[in-house]
Formats: C-alpha cells, structure tokens, sequence
C-alpha cells in the first residue's frame, strides 16, 4: 500500500497533465445515474479494457444503489415529511452515506490500479455528475512520446 | 527618526495604492475561499453558503407575510371563542398546520433547487471538439442538439451556452438564476427561489399544507361568525364585535381559489411524473395517440410515480457550496497575474478562475 501510495504522490510531482477523457452519461434507462461502459480509443494503449468496464460497472451499481426506490427511500421519505424534514438537518441520507463509499472506491482504485499506470480518476461528483474525468499523465522525463512513457510506467507496475 | 516614521509608513502606502490588488491577493491566497463566494450564478448566499435564495427574491416577504399575518389574526382574535364555544384543538391543528407551511416554505426557498455546476474548461473544449469533428465546417453549423434514446423514445438535448455543455435530459436554464436546474419546474416567485429536482417535494408539502392551512382558516372564521351572529341575533353586529375575522376571510377567499387549483395541478404532475416545464411546452402530449403514454420518464403506474417523486432518495446538492477553492500554489507564477483581477470580479471572471482552478485541480487531485 505505501509503495502504491508513493506512486501517486510521485505521479503528480514528476507527471505533467497530458490529456483528460471524459466518461459520459448514459441515459438510456432515464435521468438515473448511469455512466457508458464505452472504452475510450485514448486509453488503449494504458489500461486494459476489463479493468476499465469493471471500475465503471462498478461505480454504475453504486449509484444505481443509491438511487434505488424502494422500501428504505420510502420509509425516509415519509418519516421526512412526518418531521417536516428537519430530519435533513440531523441525519446524513442514504445517497450522502453511498457517496462516501464510492469516494473510497475511487481512491482505492487509483491507488491500486490507476497510478501505476499514469492515470487518474476525478470523483464525478466533483463534475456535477456529468461526466467521469480520465487525467493522462506523462512522464516530465520522457521526450515527448507516450509509448517510451507508458513503457516506464509499466514496467515499475509489474 | 524621520527616516524610521518613513519607512514605518512607507510598506502600507506602497501596498494600498498602487498593487493593492498584490496586497489583496497574497491576503485572498493566504484566506482559502469557499466555492459559494466565487459561484457563477445569480444567487445570494446566507450563513457561510448553507442558505441560498434566487438574487431577486421575489415576493417571499409578502408570502412569508401574509401567512404569519392571517394566522396571527386567527389566533389572537377568533381562537378565544371558538376554544371557549367548540374545542381546544381547532387552535393545535392550526398551529401544527401553520408551523409546517412555515417550515415548507423556508425549505423551498433556501435549498439548492438541483443547480448543475457549469463545466470546467476541459469538459467544454471537449464537447466542443466532438461537436466540430461530426459537423462540416463550410457553413454555418445548425443549432447545437444531441438526440440520444431513453427507454426506447428519441429525446433532444440541447447545448446550453453559458453552462458550456449539453444539458441532461428534464434539465432547463432558468434565465433569472442564470443557472441550469435539474428536473426544472419553474421558477417560483412567491417562494423566490426555482423549483426543480431537490427541493419539489418541500415545494409540495407547502402548497398542499397551504390548501389545508386556508381551508381550514376559512371554515373556522365562517363558523366563529356564525356561532357569533347567532348569539348576537344579528349578523352586522357579529362582524363589528370580530372585525379580523373579516380580513381572514377576505385573504383566505382569494387565497384558496389560487392554491387549491395549484395544489390539483401539481398532483396531477406528480401522478404523471411530469414538470411544469413539459407540461406547458407539451413535450410529451402530441406523442399520446402513437404509443403508450409518451413520456418515457413515467412509471407503470400512478403510485408508483408519487412515491418516486415525493419519496424518492434526496440527491445531494452538486454545487458544493461550502467546499474550498483549491489553493493557488499550484498554478504556475506566469498565470498568477491572470487570476489577480477575477478575484476582484469574481462573478464576471469566474470562467478565468475556473480555468485557474481547473489547473489547481489537475495538479492536487
């Protein structure tokens, strides 16, 4: 974990911001919190496209828990409305609780997965849950091409 | 001496006058600001960033004002006798009843009706470029729309130019906030805020505890001055003894013609799981003769639809508020220059700040 951990710290201090994907909604099934499982062509060449579709399934299923209708939204929307809300004022929602957990998610991911690689996930919800944003790094060191770069980063991952 | 009283006097004069904007920025660095003081929106702030309220606040003072006025009225004037005639829980329903149309109110009015945070410079250089590539460049493009398909039907979504993205299905510019609202409504402005996806069923709750409210007033003041005029033999001297409940019966007359119709109307809206919005533009009503019921938002059935809507989860607000603006140590000193003047006119360069910021991000996320 430190050396994963380290790796981050060193990315943002020897990595300059190369390029940025952007992650979409996918509103397909309505307004819910979705985002598209689509690899992005920039990605291809640094990290592999299971990985990818199970960090973004992953995070689709947390938000599809979070906005789940059901008995336990119901039951807080009606003790809610018993209390005139101010129930808000004391407790934290379910949404706010699995918000918290998909920041850990994100963050483990990162550390885990994401660094070693050069890359680096934005929790949505810093983007107005309108988009899932990528960062490229490169290395400072290399000469400019992203092949010598990505190599470097790939063999300190394995 | 003179020397020492100059050089003591000397640093301030220097730092006011001529960069006092250097002065002010090494202070503003040194002071980490919250996201509200730098929002670009027409909003106004309240308590560090929890309260927020539309610019224009309307005529929430007079809605605030009636309300606590008419039921001051009733409690001070008809309450005595009718407790002493009828019963000591007219006045406990219509104090129960009057705090929660308060209490509704107030939620409406300062909850972050579902404000979408405009896009960082890097979304919109983005979307611009996917735009550019699928769009010929020899003339003029057309208006910028994505049709996307949800549950089957084809949906438009259009590009909103100040918010620099493309605006998620049931989502609207209101023009008097100058932001872009989820599941927009309408614009309130008896409530003086929009109402959209986060604060609908607080919306909801006031109108219909509003009907109930004045219902109620108005059948209680009836009742107090019939009782009374019977008592009296007469009607006129009923009325002289209990001015106030004249004036009661007066605004809640007017009142409730107005809140009952909104109050059926917006049920209406929340059984077909429909926005003011789309009901007055009739987005979905000329698709009714094809298929099933057009709008491809609505549930299987009615219930289902109110429990989704007044019920449902409560989203988070995405404007973070009270979060800090990232420090500026991290932009490079070439652009430091840049963001002296927007700290200034934070609302109008808010955009060169966000790209400042957006820089920050990058580097310390």
């Amino acid at each position: 974990m430190a050396t994963e951990f380290h790796n981050l710290q060193e990315l943002r201090h020897s990595a300059s911001l190369a390029n940025k994907v952007f992650i979409q909604r996918d509103y397909s099934e309505g307004t819910t919190c979705k985002f598209q499982t689509k690899f992005p062509s920039e990605l291809e060449s640094r990290i592999e496209r299971t990985l990818f579709e199970d960090t973004v399934k992953t995070l689709n299923n947390y938000y599809a828990e979070a906005e789940k209708i059901g008995g336990q939204s119901y039951l807080e929307g009606c003790l809610a409305c018993a209390t005139a809300y101010l129930i808000f004022l004391c407790m934290e929602t379910r949404y706010e609780k699995v918000l918290k957990k998909i920041g850990k998610y994100i963050q483990e991911q990162n550390e885990k997965i994401y660094a070693p690689r050069g890359l680096l996930i934005t929790d949505p919800i810093e983007r107005g849950m309108r988009v899932i944003e990528i960062s490229i790094y490169e290395d400072r060191g290399s000469s400019g091409s992203s092949s010598g770069s990505s190599s470097v980063s790939g063999s300190t991952a394995r | 001496m003179k020397n020492c009283e100059y050089q003591q006097i000397d640093p301030r004069t220097l730092v006011v006058s001529p960069s006092s904007a250097q002065k002010h920025t090494e202070k503003e660095a040194e002071r980490p600001r919250r996201k509200w003081e730098v929002f670009p929106g027409k909003n106004r702030f309240f308590c560090g960033g929890r309260i927020m309220l539309a610019r224009q606040s309307g005529v929430l003072p007079l809605t605030l004002g009636l309300i606590v006025f008419t039921c001051g009225l009733f409690f001070g004037f008809d309450c005595s006798f009718l407790v002493e005639h009828l019963t000591v829980f007219i006045p406990m329903i219509a104090a129960v009843l009057f705090l929660f149309v308060v209490i509704s109110l107030l939620w409406t009015s300062f909850t972050d009706p579902g404000i979408l945070p405009r896009a960082t410079p890097d979304e919109a250089a983005d979307i611009e470029k996917q735009i550019n590539t699928s769009g010929s460049s020899t003339y003029r493009p057309p208006p910028r729309t994505k049709e996307i398909l949800i549950n089957q039907q084809v949906v438009k979504l259009k590009y909103c130019f100040t918010c620099k993205m493309f605006r998620p299905p049931r989502t609207s510019h209101c023009s008097l906030c100058d932001n872009c609202v989820e599941r927009f409504d309408h614009h309130c402005p008896w409530v003086g805020n929009c109402v959209g996806k986060r604060n609908y069923r607080f919306f909801y709750s006031f109108i219909i505890s509003l009907s109930f409210l004045t219902s109620f007033i108005f059948g209680c003041v009836i009742t107090h001055i019939t009782l009374r005029s019977q008592i009296c033999k007469s009607l006129v001297q009923a009325i002289q003894e209990s001015p106030a409940s004249v004036v009661e019966l007066v605004v809640c007359f007017f009142s409730i013609w107005s809140i009952l119709g909104l109050s059926g109307f917006h049920t209406y809206l929340v059984a077909s799981n429909l926005t003011t919005n789309e009901d007055i533009k009739g987005s979905w009503s000329s698709k009714r003769g094809a298929d099933e019921s057009g709008n491809p938002y609505s549930h299987s059935n009615i219930i289902t639809n109110c429990c989704a809507t007044l019920c449902g989860p409560m989203p988070p607000s995405l404007i973070d508020r009270r979060g800090f603006v990232p420090p500026d140590e991290a932009i490079p000193a070439a652009s430091a220059s840049e963001i002296e003047l927007p700290l200034f006119t934070a609302k109008n360069d808010a955009h060169m700040e966000e790209n400042c910021q957006d820089v920050a991000l990058s580097c310390t996320a």
